[in-house]
């Protein structure tokens, strides 16, 4: 099949190309099961090389590559062409500076993550057996889901409460505390609670729900921000939600 | 150009430059990661299966186990004392990456969690052990999360998007490195006391790879530009199960739940080419099988896969057969809770829900086993007799210290990572208490720079993405599963005609400064290209069949010959360059010299090299 891309494109560094603009490519031969990535690798390797983008392991699991393609966040190695159809429009993830074509400036967006604590916590002294630190797998599940963040920021740069206000830490980083506040070997929980009932944390979470499509690895982001406000409410770390009743 | 001083100046932020880092730090060393992709982006976050461990949670092990295993998975070459050293280390290193906060899966004991994997048995080959510890199939992200996160929490200074170009070398020890801020197009030096390359394997030689984008092998190709030798280059790992065409990994960890190989008839072809352990012998054996059963016309469809089947009716039918407990056989839930990235990879890329069809898979170029030669504390040495270079360090699959040998076992590329990184770390922190700063050389950068500037200014007519589509495809078909001297001989003079266009016919579209892919590919391929080309030399050079290289023309162990690992080493001007390979440097027999000692009889020597049967 053949497919068109409309790519938004800019770089600072060439005369004329400092403003934004869109540029049309069209490919050739192209499998519905092909990864969008391949086609935007195609047109570098192809057509022209300076189309700037990240990327690397190029099966959903680095997170290099999110961007807006038809209007939602993608990984764009996690996306076929037989998902978005033969006319496709790329754009960089929204809320964070353009440095060229569609790379972001990642750095506002890994500093609300370390902002959060996102790292292990237990000040007791080691097992006297030299052995790991026991947990039962029913504890080990309950975080297991926000275990899987890949820090790629599709759900932060879908979220219309970080784009209006980029102070607040956005979904990701609520994600990051939440796989320890809800680890039973972890001891910072209520640290990262307080952290995160400050102004720019969780409570400007407006449930709109945008990132939980957003997530390229089917983690339940506005659940996990649920659990957390409520771990707030309650001042404990039990907040668990077994049902979906929050939605 | 900037300079930044700092004691240790890591190069790579995978899990073995995270863990020096770390231990580097809490050695009291001032460190800097100078890293080309965030940390969180390497290639240590998609191993899959687990980190090989002597744990013993679920089955009763001892590392002498684990180091039997790793000697005789790598066909003997593996350096046997540098094995022990791993398997013992490997228990304390997964250990403390448990207290750092590892979620581990669990055993009902709340212990941490282990399965079967290729090669690895109990009792010297008896039968296959669980002591790969994992998280789901998504282990290597959890370790590199891990310690990303314990690198935050102990404040280590990060320059994330900084790719390392060249090393500056003075009086024969390494005085700093030479990075591209990408954002800026502009160069730094890294100026320190000691070096650490830690900057991954270099998968993207060969067209069919599990490995990212990214892995262009750099720091190898720096390392052998500056005059390091390379070690065992010949030693490419195949891994069996990558998605057909895709080359995305499928872990072997689904054959350790049971999946199987099948062929166009049915038939559970390891059976025939492994009888003891069947689908999970070494990967080199695996993977040699399925070219096997291609090229008598028993792959699917006759398109060279196989089918990999983790149904469970397929799988408990076979555990019924083996006699297994019934305890052991799996449902569809078992499949969904211990495998959930492999069904999610099949489901997006192929369509295919493993639960209810069969996987198609082919071998896909995975795992370096050679690199820049170590000792086992991660010290660069650059000859056979293990003289070090001062201030340089290498671990992970860019180094060779050398446990692999001629073929990695499955989880032992974790274990290296964060046994190795965290002994040159350690070590690297003692040394540089003692050592101080050489005197950078005036132009110190000044060449990287100019050839940058003349790739910059390339206005041929061959794009860098074609040249290493080229490169790829000769690699596939001659420097592949199996060679002979007529395929080594033919990539050997298709990279000569690559590089002739590389340093003649270049064409680069993007000019500017601010985050220029286009050079940095330009540049990478460079580096893919001289990896290849010591690859094929010492492929051609090694006239035996030994692991993962397989001669055609040549096809038994000698170990009378060819019992040793290779060195080769490259001079000259980049565009026209000279090679020498070396096959001088003796493999450690130490395990087995110390029974011979003993006085005990050969039948009940386990570290003699003998043929490897499976």
């Amino acid at each position: 099949m053949d497919v068109t891309f409309r790519i938004r494109r800019q770089n600072p560094d060439v005369p004329g190309q400092e403003r934004p603009y869109w540029q049309e490519f069209s490919l050739a031969d192209v499998d519905p099961t092909d990864r969008v990535l391949e086609m935007l690798h195609r047109i570098k390797w192809e057509q022209d090389g300076s189309l700037s983008l990240r990327r690397s392991c190029a099966h959903g699991v680095c997170g290099s590559d999110a961007m807006r393609i038809n209007g939602v966040n993608r990984l764009a190695c996690k996306i076929l062409v037989r998902d978005v159809g033969e006319k496709i429009q790329v754009e960089p993830i929204l809320g964070l500076p353009v440095v060229k074509d569609l790379i972001v400036d990642m750095e506002p967006f890994f500093d609300h993550y370390k902002q959060v604590m996102p790292f292990f916590v237990n000040n007791d002294p080691l097992p006297e057996d030299g052995r790991e630190r026991l947990q039962t797998q029913e504890d080990r599940e309950k975080f297991d889901d926000t275990t899987k963040c890949i820090l790629c920021a599709c759900c932060t740069t879908s979220c219309p409460s970080f784009w209006a206000n980029g102070h607040y830490v956005g979904p990701a980083a609520i994600v990051g505390a939440h796989r320890f506040i809800f680890d039973t070997r972890d001891q910072a929980g209520q640290e990262r609670l307080d952290i995160l009932s400050e102004p720019n944390g969780v409570w400007r979470c407006r449930t709109i729900f945008n990132c939980t499509p957003a997530c390229p690895r089917d983690i339940e982001v506005t659940k996990a921000i649920g659990e957390v406000k409520l771990a707030i409410r309650k001042g404990t770390n039990v907040g668990i939600i077994q049902t979906s009743a929050i939605h | 150009m900037q300079i930044h001083k700092h004691d240790a100046i890591i190069i790579g932020a995978g899990g073995a430059g995270l863990m020096a880092a770390l231990y580097a730090s809490k050695g009291g060393a001032d460190v800097a990661v100078v890293s080309k992709l965030y940390p969180t982006r390497s290639h240590t976050g998609t191993a899959q299966g687990g980190i090989g461990a002597a744990l013993g949670n679920l089955d009763e092990d001892k590392p002498i186990y684990h180091t039997y295993d790793t000697v005789k998975g790598g066909d003997y070459l593996t350096d046997q004392h540098a094995a022990k050293i791993l398997a013992e280390n490997a228990v304390e290193a997964v250990i403390e990456l448990e207290h750092m906060g590892l979620p581990f899966d669990r055993t009902s004991e709340k212990r941490i969690s282990q399965r079967r994997f290729g090669g690895h048995t109990r009792n010297f080959g008896e039968e296959l052990v669980r002591r790969a510890c994992h998280a789901a199939d998504r282990t290597g992200h959890m370790i590199l999360q891990t310690l990303y996160q314990q690198c935050i929490k102990n404040d280590v200074n990060f320059f994330d998007e900084f790719q390392v170009v060249d090393m500056i070398v003075v009086d024969g020890a390494v005085a700093g490195v030479v990075a591209i801020e990408l954002g800026t197009g502009e160069f730094h030096i890294f100026q320190g006391k000691a070096s650490f390359f830690a900057s991954g394997g270099w998968g993207r030689c060969w067209s069919v790879t599990s490995n990212a984008h990214s892995l262009t092998g750099d720091g190898a190709a720096i390392a052998l530009r500056r005059g390091v030798p390379l070690q065992d280059m010949e030693f490419f790992q195949f891994h069996p199960t990558g998605i057909y065409r895709m080359g995305i990994l499928i872990t072997e960890g689904v054959r350790g739940e049971g999946g199987v190989l099948i062929n166009s008839v049915g038939e559970r072809f390891m059976e025939r080419y492994a009888p003891s352990a069947k689908d999970l012998a070494s990967r080199d054996v695996v993977s040699r099988a399925i070219y096997l059963e291609t090229r008598a016309g028993r792959s699917i469809k006759n398109r060279g896969y196989m089918h990999l089947d983790v149904r469970p009716q397929t799988v408990n039918r076979y555990f019924a057969e083996e006699g297994r407990d019934r305890a052991d056989f799996i449902d569809d839930s078992t499949v969904e809770r211990k495998l959930p990235d492999i069904l999610d990879f099949c489901r997006t890329y192929l369509g295919v829900d493993p639960v209810k069809e069969p996987m198609p898979v082919q071998p896909t170029a995975h795992y370096a086993m050679g690199g820049i030669p170590t000792n086992i504390d991660a010290e660069v040495v650059i000859d056979a007799a293990g003289t070090v270079m001062p201030g340089a360090y290498a671990a992970g699959e860019t180094a060779c210290v050398s446990v692999h040998g001629a073929n990695r076992l499955g989880t032992n590329s974790l274990v290296d990572l964060v046994v190795f990184g965290r002994r040159g770390g350690m070590k690297m922190a003692e040394y540089v208490k003692g050592a101080d700063w050489a005197a950078l050389p005036n132009d110190a950068g000044a060449e990287i720079e100019a050839e940058f500037e003349r790739i910059r200014k390339g206005d041929g007519k061959s794009r860098p993405g074609a040249l290493r589509q080229l490169m790829q495809a000769t690699m596939m078909d001659n420097v592949g599963v199996f060679r002979t001297e007529e395929t080594l001989q033919q990539g050997i003079s298709d990279l000569a005609e690559l590089r002739e266009r590389f340093y003649t016919d270049l064409q680069i579209d993007d000019k500017s400064r601010v985050f220029n892919t286009d050079l940095m590919e330009a540049w990478e391929f460079g580096c893919l290209l001289d990896l290849a080309e010591v690859t094929a030399r010492t492929a051609l050079e090694r006239k035996e069949s030994r692991g993962a290289h397989s001669r055609e023309d040549f096809k038994k162990r000698d170990d009378e010959n060819w019992l040793a690992h290779s060195l080769i080493t490259q001079r000259g001007e980049m565009s026209d360059p000279s090679y020498e390979a070396h096959f001088d440097k003796k493999v450690d027999l130490s395990l087995w010299e110390a029974e011979i000692e003993e006085g005990l009889p050969e039948e009940q020597q386990k570290f003699k090299p003998i043929e490897r049967v499976y």
